[in-house]
């Protein structure tokens, strides 16, 4: 249990690394706030519903920034192939530069058995029946992965596409992935998830000739939804077109950050 | 199931400014563009609030039209969805329906 906030008395587990424990919160401060005694009938509260996911937020990614390390938000719906894209791209991109990845699933920590075995450092989150992760949640598993300085994180949220979509992580970059047997209509039945991301990896191209798929659709609706919507086809299972998203990672990490 | 979230913090903020005192009503403000959905969120709500000072309280929801503007021919349109093209082709700009914020709430 956390010894600053109280937290970890609901169902969210965070995976043990071998951390000692003194060390286990080096870097974060909880956010308590001492207003009490309200006082009147009607109290005005003028206050976000997600304030207190954007305070971590923001400290996350001021962390982050500050040690030159670039998050990634991968979300997808579950069996889009997100941790195979992971796998692959620790493989063949992982010598230029480090990448360590936070696995978000609801329980097992089968994903991060897979990306260690694919040769990088990481810490599954157990949500419980939590359906996305939050910025609470990835501020713990920093702590403990502790991503090295000019890194790259992967946060692989649990796969849902509606509700990560409200939440900020603290990330540099959001990546949907959706895969050629999903349909090609997904970005208009989930159009809040496609709305906030950045990039679009459209999964399994090796599967187009097996499914009723129109590519040139799909990239038409994702960007009716998201005009500056980034696209990339590409197969996780095969290495199709991971070339393209590895320039895009290369890229991604001296942009200039959201808001500067 | 994201409304269990938001109405955890919605009954977690409102607990922390109530202290001691009961709470008879909370006011909140959600946008129709939001991807949230008011009778879950109620549900959640009366959930989240058991065993708190705010358990029994009502959950009064105001509802935001979704609205946007052309940055090309400046026309002000409603929104059902989170997106869409301007008559004239130009691309919307979202100005409201995307709030979800706690205004206020009633203490005994």
């Amino acid at each position: 249990m956390c010894t600053t906030c109280g937290c970890g008395s609901d169902e969210v587990r965070i995976e043990k690394t071998p951390v000692p424990d003194d060390q286990a919160h080096a870097h974060y401060h909880h956010l308590h706030h001492d207003e009490s005694g309200a006082h009147g009938r009607i109290v005005s509260l003028e206050q976000d519903v997600l304030a207190k996911n954007q305070l971590f937020a923001e400290r996350n990614r001021g962390w982050l920034e500050g040690r030159g390390v670039l998050a990634v938000n991968m979300m997808s719906s579950p069996g889009a192939g997100k941790t195979t894209i992971l796998e692959r791209t620790i493989r063949e991109w992982g010598g230029s530069i480090p990448i360590s990845v936070l696995e978000g699933d609801q329980a097992t920590s089968a994903d991060a058995d897979r990306i260690r075995a694919a040769g990088a450092s990481a810490v599954q989150i157990n949500t419980g029946t939590g359906c996305h992760l939050d910025a609470h949640m990835v501020a713990h598993g920093i702590e403990r992965l502790k991503p090295p300085r000019d890194s790259v994180l992967m946060i692989e949220n649990v796969g849902n596409l509606v509700c990560p979509a409200l939440f900020d992580l603290g990330e540099r970059a959001r990546v949907v992935v959706a895969s050629v047997t999903e349909g090609d209509d997904k970005p208009l039945k989930y159009p809040h998830m496609f709305r906030v991301a950045d990039l679009l990896l459209i999964n399994k191209i090796d599967l187009l000739p097996y499914v009723q798929f129109d590519m040139e659709r799909c990239k038409a609706l994702a960007r009716e939804v998201n005009p500056r919507l980034e696209i990339l086809p590409l197969s996780g299972q095969t290495g199709d077109g991971m070339q393209d998203w590895y320039r895009w990672l290369a890229s991604g990490r001296f942009a200039p950050a959201p808001g500067h | 199931m994201h409304e269990l979230s938001l109405a955890c913090s919605i009954v977690d903020a409102c607990a922390e400014r109530a202290g001691e005192a009961r709470v008879l009503r909370v006011t909140v403000e959600v946008g129709q563009l939001a991807a949230v959905l008011p009778d879950a969120l109620r549900f959640c709500f009366d959930v989240c609030a058991q065993g708190t000072v705010l358990e029994g309280a009502e959950l009064e929801i105001l509802e935001i039209p979704g609205r946007a503007v052309c940055d090309e021919c400046g026309r002000s349109i409603f929104l059902s969805s989170p997106y869409g093209v301007c008559e004239c082709g130009g691309l919307l700009r979202i100005v409201s329906g995307t709030e979800l914020r706690t205004k206020e709430m009633e203490i005994a």
